[in-house]
Order: structure tokens, then C-alpha cells, then sequence
């Protein structure tokens, strides 16, 4: 029998496959995840050896929507969406489309320093946060920021009250 | 290894695998009445089973552990538009039929299909049986252009469009006429944009997708190649978002074709625009500039100002060959912008018409308030107006817009209100409900057949293996008698 937590990324594995195969994954001349989900599939592979992950464990905090914090210790190579989901942190609604850049309720918003530091963003990425509610200078959707050794003892939160942007578009900040 | 045996599992049998992720997550699998566990509990009623419904009913078994919600829907199948709605070639987007299976196969959640309430069942006797219930039945018409002609042949709405690629039985027999070169959108919602792309995408990536069999075929000898998308107001004020649009523009072998008098001093107002409406309105000016491939076969573009007015029909009057518009002008600025009338008319030759100008609520039953203005049921927050322990959820208490996100707030506020009324004493608790029971023992007698989740999961299995044989993720049956006899 599989331990819990080579379970859950072996599901998450299988799910992943289940969409590359079955899902049209490369939509006509986007830019969109093809090469991701097969990175994360081979990633998550790797997880689920029998003898425990291969990254280093690394210390965030989240913040939910009602101020509540929670300090948990990640895996390096995971996203911020596989944290929250395998960590069962209390989080309404986080990642309703799984990943896959088709919502956005995943975003988190982190800390300016850390912010920077993070692999640039894509159109892909932005399309789908410019309709996030609560949008921010240092915001990000969580499902494509991936967690390395150096994010160490950051704290991400999410905003205070998770609504979607559209039919608001002009609220949002022009940053 | 252990790869191989991975793509092996996901070659093999689909069941196999929701069997698998199933058991991982070691709930208490089987859909049935839940009538015997925590029968002191609060028992919840929801009215409609697709996204509102199952976020609603998410939030509320999250919050009050003693909580039994029950969900009931019109369809012998769930899921409301995500899956008749949602475009066949987003399939991400339809990733959310996930966590929805997970709380309808919670043990304190049952899901009752192929029940019409209204008509099977109506709400006063729900409201016996349960201490409150959610009205989530969303948004099932539409709104009229209101012109002549507009049910001529040819002429649809978006609803029924969407509804028939998508399998939606009552759309079953659409049979669209695709012989026309010209196809003319009224709206420029992502709806609207929905259409166009399905319309023009090509039939290979198309019979890849869950488009269902006869849309396809119909697709595939389809003569349409221009596709005009109409909007009453300018560039400024359209509502699609930036990911549809560029959905359009990547379109292979099409060109956008747009004129350059709608953009008249959009360049000079960019500066001044928040970020989200900057880069649509970039991407949009630069589709319009650059148009694309001159070789391409297919067309489609914007055409801003103008409101429809009469639908033009042929020498025989039998059906649709084109549509009158009306010039406008604007008359101020941003999303408060209004089209005003300059007289001036516009014919454009066409031989498909459908109407994307929003989707609209009707009436459940006469004991529920309907405010017939606005198109849905008056509230406050949730509470149904002047009716105690009765709650809305997601279109039917909002209005028809905005995407899944949107309603999954909407109904986690309605969840939390009525959380919020049971704590303070509104509803009361103290009086044991029956629940499920009751409304099954009743429909029983009305000869009505209920169709539970571990039912609709055979169907879904059956789809799943059509579709397999076809080469797409599923193959939907087209009528509700097909869905209850595999169930």
C-alpha cells in the first residue's frame, strides 16, 4: 500500500496524465502548458519513490483569507497550488481549475523581495491574474511559481476577500 | 518503472483510476439516501446541481460538521454549465467537476437527479422537509434582441447554440444551418467569443475535444468563413477577456478583419487605462492592425456601434439572409459609456444569426418571489426576500454573469449567511427534519425516477467509453431517456 503522501502526488500523477492524454493540452499557436504538464508529471514521478522525495524541506507561511497563518515545510520542486492542496491548508476555493492557467483563484501575494526573484511571468499567466480580485504589485498565481531552497521562511498571503475581477476590470490598479 | 505501470493505469480502464484516487482519499464512496447518520443534524436542500449548487453545499458541509445537504437537479446528470457551458476546447476549466464530485460523494451529501422541481416537487414541500433551502437553478432563457424576424430560420440564441455542441438534450434537435459564408454575433461577451472560435476552429483540433458527435459532423461541412462579432458600444466598453480574444487572434488559418474607423482615438486613451483593460485593448488594436495571414480562409472580426434592429429575411420570407444594424455613437466615456441613435442604417448579408446578449432566471414556482425586471429572485445577501429559511445562490441571485470563480464566492457568501442565520437562532434547529427521505418516498409515488451520484457515474463511465472509441475524452448521450437507461 502507498504511504498518504506518495498517494497523493501519485494521484496528482496519474490525473496529470489522465489530462495530457485525454485533454487537447496544445491549443492552436498558445503558448500554453504542454511542456509544464509533462515537467510536472516527471517531477511528481520522482516524489513518489517508494524512499521519500528527493528536495530539501523548505519553511512558508501562508496566510489565509480570514488572517489565519499557517507555517508548513515544502518541498523544493513543488508549486505553491501542490502545497496547499497536499498540506490540506484551509484555503476556500484555491486552484479550482488545478493548475491549468483557466482561473484565478490561486493567487497569492508575496512579499516584495521574494517577488522579484521569481522566474518572470508569462502572458498566459497575467491574462488570468488581471481578472483576480485584490490584485497587487507582488501578486502571482500560485499554480506557477514553483518552491526553491532560497524561498525559505517566506510568507505568502492571500487576499482578504477572494472574488473574481471580471465585470470590475476597471477596479483594479493600473500597474 | 513505476512510470510505465503510471501510463499503463491511465491507458487502461478510467474507472479503475476514479476508483484508485477514490480509495486514496478513503471517503465513504457509495451515493445514496443519507437518512440514518446525525439525524439531529441541520438538513439542507439545494435547488439545481451545477456550479452554485455544489459550492454552496461544499461550504456548508465544511462549515457545520453535523450538516446533511442534499442536492437536487433537473437533469439526470450534474454539473449544470460547466458542462454544457463551458466550451469543449477548455477542458481546464472543467476541472472544478472534480471537487464537485469529491462533496457530492461526501457522506453527508446525496445528489438527486432527474428531478424537475417546480413540477415533481415543489418548494413549499421541500421547505417542510428540510430546515433551509438554496435556490441555485441558475439562469435557463435568455434575453431577446426584441426585433422582427427574430424567429426566422437561421436566427439563434447563443444558449441554444452552445447548449446544442455541448449535448444539452433540449437542443438536441438545433440542426443550424452551416451552408451560409457569413455568420453574425450580436454581443461580444466570452460567450459570443465561444461561438465564433467553435465556428472557426479547425475540425481536426475540434474531434479531439467532448464537442459531441452531430456538432461536429455539422461542423465539418459547414460553409461559414466569416464571422462578425457586434457589439452595441466601442472597443473600450466590449466584455470578452484578454485569453478569448487571444484564443481568436491565434486561430490558425483565419484573419481578423476590423475597421479602423472603430478604433478612431483608442490609442490615445490607452495610457489612462487600468492594466487588464490596457493589454485587451493593445492585443485587440493589434489584430486589428496587423489582420493575419492574407492566404487564410477564414475570417472573423469585431464591428463596434451597432445594435441590431430587423432581421431580413429572404424572397420567400422563410428565412434569414441577413441583418439591419443602427449606427450609434457614444455618449461618455468607460464602462458607463451609452450608445446613442444617429439614424444611420447598416445591412450586412448573412445566413446565421445568434444572439450572445446574456442569459436569463425564470420563475421556479409561484411561492417563490421573482423579481421579473432584473430576472431573479430577490434577496439580501442570499436570505430570499420576506421568505424565512429560504436562500439563493450563484445566477438566479446575481444576475447571468461572470465565470465560475465569480459564482464559487457568491456561493460560499450564501453558505456563510445562512451558517450565520442557523448559529443565531433564525432557522430552527430544534425540530427534526425528514429530509431526503420524505422527498423520495413523495417522488416515488409520482412515478418520478431519482438518479443518485453512484447512477450518474455509470454514465459517466459509458461516456467515457464511447468517447474512447471515437478518440475523445467522452461521447454524451443526447437524451434524457439514453442517460436513465444506462444509469
Amino acid at each position: 500500500m502507498l504511504a498518504q503522501q506518495d498517494s497523493m502526488a501519485f494521484r496528482k500523477c496519474v490525473q496529470v496524465l489522465l489530462r495530457s492524454s485525454l485533454a487537447p493540452l496544445c491549443h492552436p499557436g498558445s503558448t500554453r502548458t504542454h511542456p509544464r504538464f509533462l515537467h510536472t508529471v516527471l517531477r511528481l514521478c520522482s516524489q513518489s519513490q517508494p524512499n521519500g522525495s528527493s528536495g530539501s524541506k523548505v519553511l512558508v507561511h501562508f496566510v489565509n483569507q480570514s488572517g489565519v497563518k499557517s507555517s508548513v515545510f515544502v518541498t523544493e520542486g513543488e508549486t505553491l497550488l501542490d502545497v496547499v492542496i497536499k498540506k490540506n491548508l484551509d484555503i476556500s476555493g484555491f486552484g479550482a481549475c488545478e493548475g491549468t492557467l483557466a482561473c484565478s483563484t490561486c493567487h497569492l501575494i508575496f512579499e516584495e523581495s521574494v517577488y522579484d526573484k521569481l522566474e518572470p511571468v508569462v502572458d498566459d499567466e497575467v491574462d488570468m491574474l488581471d481578472l483576480a480580485y485584490g490584485l497587487t504589485k507582488t501578486s502571482r498565481l500560485g499554480c506557477q511559481v514553483t518552491v526553491e531552497r532560497w524561498m525559505d521562511g517566506m510568507t505568502v498571503h492571500v487576499p482578504q476577500e477572494i472574488k473574481d475581477q471580471r465585470g470590475k476590470q476597471e477596479a483594479v490598479s493600473s500597474k | 518503472m513505476k512510470m510505465m505501470r503510471m501510463i499503463n493505469l491511465v491507458r487502461g480502464s478510467v474507472m479503475k483510476i476514479h476508483g484508485l484516487s477514490r480509495a486514496s482519499r478513503c471517503l465513504a464512496a457509495e451515493g445514496g439516501v443519507r437518512g440514518l447518520s446525525s439525524s439531529s443534524g441541520p438538513r439542507v436542500c439545494i435547488v439545481g446541481g451545477g456550479p452554485a449548487g455544489f459550492y454552496t453545499a461544499q461550504q456548508l458541509l465544511k462549515a457545520r460538521q453535523d450538516a446533511a445537504v442534499d442536492v437536487y437537479e433537473r437533469l439526470p446528470v450534474p454539473f449544470g454549465l460547466v458542462r454544457f457551458g463551458v466550451a469543449p476546447d477548455h477542458p481546464e476549466v472543467k476541472n472544478v467537476i472534480n471537487t464537485f464530485t469529491q462533496t457530492a460523494q461526501h457522506e453527508r451529501c446525496s445528489f438527486h437527479g432527474n428531478v424537475n422541481v417546480g413540477k415533481d416537487v415543489t418548494i413549499d414541500e421541500l421547505r417542510q422537509a428540510y430546515h433551509a433551502v438554496v435556490l441555485s437553478y441558475g439562469a435557463e432563457g435568455n434575453r431577446s434582441m426584441g426585433i422582427s424576424g427574430e424567429d426566422l430560420p437561421g436566427v439563434f440564441s447563443a444558449k441554444d447554440f452552445v447548449g446544442w455542441y455541448n449535448g444539452l438534450p433540449s437542443n438536441k434537435e438545433l440542426r443550424p444551418d452551416l451552408s451560409c459564408e457569413t455568420a453574425v454575433i450580436l454581443g461580444q461577451g466570452n460567450v459570443a467569443l465561444d461561438v465564433a472560435r467553435i465556428l472557426l476552429a479547425p475540425v481536426e483540433m475540434l474531434k479531439e475535444t467532448d464537442i459531441t458527435q452531430n456538432a461536429l459532423e455539422a461542423l465539418a461541412g459547414s460553409k461559414v468563413r466569416r464571422v462578425l462579432i457586434v457589439g452595441r458600444r466601442g472597443p473600450l466598453q466590449i466584455a470578452c477577456t484578454i485569453k478569448e480574444l487571444r484564443e481568436m487572434v491565434n486561430l490558425p488559418n483565419t484573419r481578423a478583419d476590423m475597421l479602423p474607423a472603430d478604433f478612431e482615438g483608442i490609442a490615445e486613451a490607452l495610457k489612462d487605462l487600468p492594466r487588464p483593460r490596457k493589454r485587451l485593448t493593445e492585443l485587440m488594436m493589434k489584430a486589428a492592425k496587423e489582420g493575419g495571414d492574407d492566404k487564410a480562409e477564414k475570417c472573423w472580426g469585431f464591428r463596434f456601434f451597432r445594435s441590431p434592429v430587423e432581421v431580413i429575411a429572404g424572397a420567400d420570407g422563410k428565412r434569414a439572409t441577413g441583418i439591419r444594424l443602427a449606427l450609434n455613437k457614444l455618449e461618455g466615456s468607460g464602462e458607463s459609456a451609452r450608445a446613442e441613435v444617429t439614424g444611420q442604417l447598416e445591412d450586412v448579408d448573412c445566413g446565421l444569426i445568434i444572439s450572445s446578449i446574456g442569459y436569463k432566471s425564470i420563475p421556479i414556482d409561484p411561492a417563490v418571489p421573482f423579481d421579473p425586471r432584473r430576472a431573479i429572485v430577490p434577496n439580501e445577501m442570499g436570505r430570499v426576500q420576506d421568505t424565512a429559511g429560504l436562500y439563493c445562490s450563484g445566477w438566479v441571485k446575481r444576475g447571468p454573469t461572470g465565470v465560475i470563480a465569480t459564482t464559487m464566492n457568491d456561493s460560499f457568501d450564501t453558505a456563510r449567511v445562512l451558517i450565520q442565520d442557523m448559529e443565531a437562532g433564525k432557522l430552527d434547529l430544534s425540530v427534526n427534519k425528514p429530509g431526503a427521505q420524505a422527498i423520495t418516498a413523495l417522488l416515488q409515488t409520482r412515478g418520478v425516477r431519482t438518479v443518485l451520484f453512484s447512477q450518474w457515474e455509470k454514465i459517466t463511465a459509458e461516456e467515457e467509453k464511447r468517447g474512447k472509441s471515437l478518440g475523445k475524452p467522452r461521447e454524451k448521450p443526447l437524451d434524457v431517456d439514453e442517460m436513465l437507461k444506462i444509469a
